[in-house]
């Protein structure tokens, strides 16, 4: 998949977008991509590197991310109980809330929803529910023009491009390219670019301002996602940091929030805990520039109209694996995908989901199932960078590892003959359960090893291990292993 | 005290180097290792990649083999992070009541050789010698799996004669990653390339760590670039006398 391939979503179940390649392919043609790398290295390590020291300098953090956990967990018990109590409170503030089993259904609620004000056009807060289904693409097929606001989205969206971060979607461009994408296609979508635009981030910025304000002072309708939701008042949230949220969210007549059902809190006070953990492990901020936060309707105040559409599209199934439903607890902070050394290499597209990097190997899975997107699990080394970072603790490798189980009972329930690695790691299995043939199977080894040996060096090995022996040496197994010099020195002795 | 050595079926096969220098070591501190012989692996590779009805006969092996002990010692972060974590996670998903009470009751006793020196055995000048320059590469299964924190350095600095030096970035990942490596080999040359280039910066003449996979992940390398970089198991390096260099 090259950038800029445009697209982005599977038109057919309208879920997460999924990767064809799988990952391992995918990810060659970001490798190749010396720019992409430079530019994912130079932004991930400056950004680790202020998480880093947002982080460290609060003295409770550990606790700060155990309430967190905490917090996450009892919502995930009890998700229904809260679910029904956040209707009752935004219905009682003025607010419409409706469900939505799936992707689909969530957009057949907004599309109606816009059409019943007469409006053609729409400006959009930045939301990864909203990329999650498709809604652009939806709204599109209805007539009905969806504008990105935030900058990067907007970036995204003039370079029919697709997101490859969750925090920082066009973080595989640098601003030359930038400069590139907003000279030939603002004018496509309102107000062109100026002319002499360079590649100053202060004359980019300038330029989407213009661009944008045109839509701000126009829409009448505005679509968001939610970062949070509180059950006992009805307070949506949305944190973002360029103040373009704020104008959707204020300034059109009509708000329709899309939330996935996980996005629910118990209280209002919980906000505390995460306002605390997310712009510190996202951007490395004590606190993000703008916090909008909306109950219901104010009369003659803001949005006269709003809906909540609660989406599920999966997630009561990720409820239902105790393992893997601790996925659930993402505040989508994006700190994994800055740590993670797999992405940081490959960048988001090769996960092709709209949820990259290690949250993205195990959400992805999940919401589609493992079968769709069974490279996924695997293209991580277990590091454990992700579980050291992530803000609400959710333990990523234990799902991967999870998750790799999932998908080798699947395919053992497909198919009629195993595959080759199914039969290698059974006779391996057999073999280390006995030390009786390990022994014969080591002296095999060393045997074989000293005839492919070069200089104490074996250059190349046989069948899938070609791809370990394409890049690496590997030294020949001992001529005496551990065991037989044991023998020999100790028990003989 | 019953000491066990859990050799691991990599250093047994590929490097049996570093379990005759923790024997080497660990008697000349005084004390008398045991090798119970039907001992085989860890079953992390089987775990890792998704294959846990097959890693169950060797969590079974590993309790059985190494119960009764005072102290199993493992010269490898990998390794022991697989049985403290992961064995009693087999064990109550695939195992009965009396897999889960032998595991419980072996896993405690598992230490990373760094741990078991510093922690049990209270030392960390060793009575090694070394006069080599050598940085250190903390694996994940070190820093993370089973936090050996700065233990290693500990013992390294205390070594004579030894020329640390700092390696840069050396918490992120080589790119190893067990079956990773061949699963996903183009991204874990480009992470083993990035390691490389950080190491053969360093100037040393030798790497080291508590784990002979990553080791040889990265040895594998260096070698194809004949950089002349060797690797090291740290306990090799504790192993060396002024005596025996």
């Amino acid at each position: 998949m090259s950038r800029g391939s445009g697209g982005g979503l599977d038109a057919n179940d309208g879920r997460v977008w999924l990767g064809t390649p799988a990952f391992p392919e995918a990810a060659r043609t970001a490798l190749a991509d010396t720019q992409l790398r430079h530019n994912l290295r130079h932004a991930t390590t400056t950004i680790r590197a202020k998480r880093l020291d947002a982080t460290g300098e609060v003295p409770h953090w550990e606790e700060l991310r155990e309430a967190g956990a905490a917090i996450k967990r009892r919502t995930a018990r009890h998700l229904d109980h809260y679910l029904e109590q956040l209707e009752r409170s935004v219905t009682e503030a003025g607010g419409t809330v409706h469900w939505a089993g799936d992707a689909a259904e969530a957009n057949r609620i907004v599309a109606r929803l816009v059409t019943a004000t007469g409006a053609r056009e729409v400006v959009k807060v930045k939301s990864m529910a909203t990329q999650e289904i498709g809604l652009n693409e939806a709204l599109g097929a209805a007539g009905i023009t969806a504008y990105e606001t935030d900058l990067a989205e907007l970036i995204v969206q003039l370079g029919e491009d697709r997101p490859s971060h969750i925090l920082v979607p066009a973080i595989h461009r640098n601003r030359a390219e930038i400069r590139d994408v907003f000279a030939a296609r603002m004018g496509d979508w309102g107000r062109a670019a100026p002319q002499d635009l360079d590649d100053d981030p202060k004359a980019l910025a300038e330029a989407a301002r213009l661009h944008l304000r045109e839509k701000f002072l126009t829409a009448e309708v505005a679509i968001s996602g939610a970062n949070f939701a509180a059950a006992d008042t009805g307070t949506v949230a949305v944190v973002e940091s360029e103040g373009n949220g704020r104008m959707c969210l204020t300034l059109p007549r009509t708000l329709i929030t899309v939330m996935g059902i996980e996005k629910v809190v118990p209280r209002f006070a919980d906000l505390e805990v995460f306002l605390q953990l997310l712009p510190r492990s996202s951007t490395g901020e004590r606190m993000n520039p703008y916090t909008s936060l909306w109950t219901g309707v104010t009369p003659g105040d803001g949005p006269q109209d709003f809906h909540l559409v609660l989406l599920d599209n999966g997630r009561t199934d990720v409820l239902k694996d105790t393992v893997g439903r601790q996925t659930l607890a993402c505040i989508r902070c994006s700190a994994c995908l800055n740590v993670c050394p797999v992405y940081e290499r490959t960048g988001g597209h090769a996960y092709g989901s709209v949820y990259p990097g290690p949250i993205g190997a195990v959400l992805t899975p999940q919401l589609v199932g493992v079968d769709k997107a069974p490279s996924l699990p695997f293209a991580s080394t277990l590091c454990g960078a992700c579980y050291d970072a992530c803000p609400v603790k959710i333990d990523i490798p234990e799902v991967l590892v999870h998750l790799r189980a999932r998908v080798v009972e699947a395919d053992r329930d497909r198919r009629a003959l195993p595959t080759p690695e199914a039969l290698a790691m059974a006779a391996a299995s057999a073999v280390l359960d006995s030390p009786t043939l390990l022994g014969i199977a080591q002296r095999a080894a060393a045997a074989g090893g000293r005839l492919t040996t070069r200089g104490g060096r074996i250059r190349r090995l046989p069948g899938p291990l070609r791809r370990w022996s394409a890049t690496r040496d590997t030294p020949p197994p001992a001529r005496e292993t551990f065991r037989t010099w044991w023998r020999e020195n100790r028990e003989r002795r | 005290m019953r000491i066990a050595l859990f050799v691991t079926c990599v250093n047994d096969t590929l490097f049996p180097g570093t379990g005759r220098a923790v024997v080497t070591l660990l008697e000349r501190l005084g004390h008398t290792v045991e090798f119970p012989q039907e001992q085989t692996c860890c079953a992390q590779m089987h775990f890792n990649t998704g294959y846990r009805p097959e890693s169950l006969p060797l969590v079974e092996r590993f309790a059985r083999v190494f119960a009764g002990y005072d102290a199993i010692v493992t010269p490898s972060a990998s390794c022991a992070a697989m049985i403290r974590h992961n064995h009693p996670v087999i064990a109550a998903q695939l195992g009965g009541a009396a897999l889960r009470d032998a595991v419980a009751a072996v896993v405690p006793a598992v230490h990373e050789l760094t741990e078991f020196l510093v922690d049990v055995l209270g030392v960390t000048d060793v009575g090694a010698a070394f006069p080599h320059r050598v940085t250190y590469h903390p694996t994940c299964h070190s820093l993370r799996g089973v936090q050996l924190e700065d233990r290693p350095l500990r013992l390294l600095r205390a070594v004579k004669g030894i020329e640390l030096v700092e390696l840069p970035g050396a918490d992120s990942c080589c790119g190893f990653g067990g079956t990773f490596a061949l699963k996903n080999a183009d991204t874990s040359t480009t992470m083993l390339a990035d390691k490389m280039s950080r190491v053969l910066g360093t100037g040393a003449e030798v790497l080291c760590a508590a784990d002979n996979s990553c080791l040889m992940h990265i040895g594998g390398g260096l070698d194809r670039l004949n950089s002349g970089v060797r690797i090291m198991h740290l306990a090799e390096i504790l192993a060396t006398t002024e005596g025996a260099p």
